[in-house]
């Protein structure tokens, strides 16, 4: 996995509530055995007037020019800035592959959906919560500086806009995969013993669940 | 909660050891199935949850076994996984196999991969065929107090049988297959308290409709839900899974119900449930698997469940909904400024205005299937509205698609598939279908449908397509009525 230390970028803002990841990246593009590739087709229905497929030339398609990522030079952000309950929905971490295939790094909003949330960090993007108001205020903010870059640092959990730095929490555990890149099952895989262990009190307390 | 500070005065005082022993004794159901469950935990809480059951589709897994081979790992438990696919299947003839070259690739790949590394599939000819989160529970390869995975968020449909179930990603799909665990995090626990009995015409998906009507679409984040109350105790398994199955749909990872004789009865002599004395000793084991009448909640949600009527919801949400004798709501009497930008947007897309009401709404086509609602007994309620009736002329399609292959038969025996096509139903082979339109089943842009599915997001059924969440019933009758009805109109003896 990508590790994750800081990054800035220009920010893209997507306001809308209840973004959710049949939207970031719809059904037709699922039937894709691969994990990337999904990049030009994230928020396929907003992006594009026409219909998308997986065999259609995304180049031959007709762009929204209302849709934010389709403008300079949001074309070029690499943090997203949403509303609530951003990712609701399908378990889908296609959603995650579009966005990172997109180019984002992180992800900003008042709250995130809990599958999505896991997703992106399995995928080296970072979500951050922060209050809904700040979310306003940077939202104004975007609005107003076209284009303006947020700096994004793990190590110090913040996020700095020009002079203002907004902290920001993080499961420490978690923190640490992503500082380092770490291997999610390379690192359950040092506890192969208490696993075994663990199956084998189960299976004298509940055999059933060892049917088949 | 009342009886917990009871508690608090009764014991503090003389002996505070016994205090916290007690305390800690009461857990809700949520606590006991984690315990149950963890191999270990670090510092800050993240565990290593031991998962009993893996459910694998073809839409989610691809990924998950390419990296398993890049690493040259195997699943670490074989035995714990059922695959099917279900996604993309088409629901018609199949003898023909999937003409989409995309879809079927997919469904080969799985295939392919529990072929390789020898697993148990029910492929697209296997009469258990159907949709992952209806074969599991036919199956009895859910059972209670297990923890369930699947690479798809319905997977809370299975704690309906007081389990700890909840969807995940693809990466997690991987980490599950070769570790047979999941790091985790636990959740806060949430109660939603249905209390009295329902009205005549209001089902588990009007009760969990109008709960997600109450709290939000995220108002279950970062909660497990247990469901529970006098409506939920009285709900058949088939409607207790409705329920959890929307969990998800309220922003809840897992949903679930506790288990008591309705859990047991049914589970009882399914293919994959203990028998005899294991069956026995399971039972035992079973009957722990509810709340302590004085574990504690981070959040109760009492709701009066005799005031609940027939749903239909009216956006893109499933938290935009209302009762069918109601009327679209205005954005303008919203003071939220988020959530009425919200409302506008989901009014234009959906083609309504506010203040029409919901009765007048007209529909195109009519999806009666997916993993909310098509269980042999959606089918039969569904079917008992349509007897004797006729399709409205207006209606495009309306569309029958049993949850599985075993359903279908079950539906067939009881004549339920006459029922349908002598109305102008079309009777079709299981799969998720018209729920998320993989496959040839969807709507045109600007075509509207009453779905008994659980999503009613933009483009979820189809470019364009608007999509109205309801009961089995409220389908059926939307059917023969050409528009929204309330059930009860036609069903008066209900
Ligand atoms: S029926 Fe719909 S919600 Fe259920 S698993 Fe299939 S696609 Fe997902």
């Amino acid at each position: 996995m990508q590790a994750f230390t800081r990054h800035s970028g220009i920010v893209a803002p997507l306001d809308r509530p209840n973004v959710d990841t049949d939207a970031i990246i719809p059904k037709q593009y699922l039937k894709s055995i691969k994990r990337s590739g999904f990049g030009p087709n994230a928020f396929d229905d907003w992006r594009y007037l026409d219909a998308g497929a997986p065999d259609v030339d995304n180049s031959t398609r007709r762009v929204n020019p209302d849709f934010v990522l389709n403008q300079s030079p949001y074309d070029r952000s690499s943090i997203l800035l949403g509303r609530e309950n951003f990712g609701c929905g399908s378990s889908r971490e296609h959603a995650v592959w579009a966005l990172t295939d997109f180019g984002f790094r992180a992800v900003i909003a008042p709250s995130f959906a809990d599958i999505f949330f896991n997703n992106s960090f399995k995928n080296g993007l970072l979500p951050i919560v922060l209050d809904a108001d700040v979310i306003d205020r940077l939202f104004t903010r975007v609005q107003q500086e076209k284009g303006i870059e947020f700096a994004v640092d793990l190590e110090s959990q913040t996020v700095t806009v020009g002079e203002d730095v907004y902290p920001f929490e993080i499961d420490q555990f978690r923190k640490y995969c992503l500082l380092n890149g770490l291997d999610d099952i390379g690192l359950t895989l040092r506890h192969a013993d208490a696993i075994r262990d663990y199956e084998q009190n189960r299976k004298q307390q509940a055999p059933w669940l060892f049917l088949s | 909660m009342n009886l917990y500070y009871e508690r608090i005065c009764i014991t503090l005082g003389p002996d505070f050891d016994k205090l916290v022993i007690r305390l800690m004794a009461a857990k809700t159901l949520y606590d006991k199935l984690w315990d149950d469950h963890v191999v270990r935990s670090e510092d800050d809480g993240t565990a290593l949850l031991y998962i009993d059951r893996h459910l694998v589709h073809e839409v989610t897994s691809p990924q998950a076994f390419e990296g398993l081979r890049i690493a040259s790992r195997k699943p670490w438990r074989s035995g714990s996984i059922l695959a099917v696919p279900d996604h993309n299947v088409p629901t018609t003839d199949r003898s023909a196999g999937i003409e989409d070259p995309v879809s079927r690739l997919q469904v080969e790949t799985l295939d392919n991969n529990c072929r390789e590394f020898e697993l148990t599939e029910f492929d697209m000819s296997d009469i258990r065929q159907g949709i992952v989160h209806v074969i599991g529970p036919e199956q009895g390869a859910t059972l209670p107090g297990m923890t369930v995975v699947c690479g798809d968020s319905h997977t809370s449909t299975h704690g309906a049988f007081g389990a700890l179930a909840f969807g995940i990603g693809t990466s997690e799909v991987e980490h599950v297959l070769a570790t047979q665990c999941l790091l985790q995090k636990k959740s806060k626990n949430m109660l939603v308290s249905l209390e009295g009995p329902v009205r005549a015409g209001v089902t588990a998906k009007d009760i969990v409709l109008a709960v997600i009507g109450e709290i939000g679409t995220a108002g279950g984040t970062g909660f497990a839900i247990e469901f529970g109350g006098e409506a939920i105790r009285a709900l058949s398994m088939e409607g207790r899974m409705t329920v959890c199955n929307m969990a998800i749909e309220a922003g809840a990872r897992a949903g679930m119900v506790a288990v008591d004789a309705t859990t047991i009865d049914y589970v009882k002599n399914r293919p994959y449930a203990p028998q005899g004395e294991m069956l026995d000793r399971a039972i035992e084991n079973w009957q722990q698997l509810h709340s302590d009448s004085d574990a504690v909640f981070d959040k109760v949600v009492h709701i009066d469940a005799t005031a609940i009527r027939p749903q239909v919801t009216w956006g893109t949400s499933p938290e935009m909904v209302a009762p069918i004798d109601s009327r679209v709501p205005d954005p303008e009497a919203e003071t939220d400024h988020v959530k009425a930008d919200g409302m506008r947007k989901a009014l234009e897309y959906m083609g309504l205005e506010a203040g029409t009401p919901i009765s007048q709404i007209a529909v195109d086509k009519v999806f009666i299937g997916s993993c909310t609602n098509s269980r042999i007994e959606d089918l039969r309620a569904a079917a008992q509205v349509v007897k004797g009736r006729r399709v409205a002329d207006n209606i495009k399609l309306a569309l029958v698609v049993p949850g599985s292959g075993l359903v279908k038969q079950q539906a067939e025996a009881e004549a339920l598939d006459r029922v349908f096509t002598e109305a102008g139903f079309e009777w079709r082979e299981p799969g998720c279908s018209m729920c998320l339109a993989m496959n040839a089943d969807r709507l045109e842009p600007g075509e509207r449908c009453a779905s008994t599915s659980n999503r009613n997001f933009e483009g979820r059924q189809g470019q364009g397509g608007r999509t109205h969440l309801v009961s089995p019933e409220m389908a059926a009758a939307a059917a023969v009525s050409g528009h929204f009805v309330d059930v009860n109109e036609l069903m008066p003896q209900n």
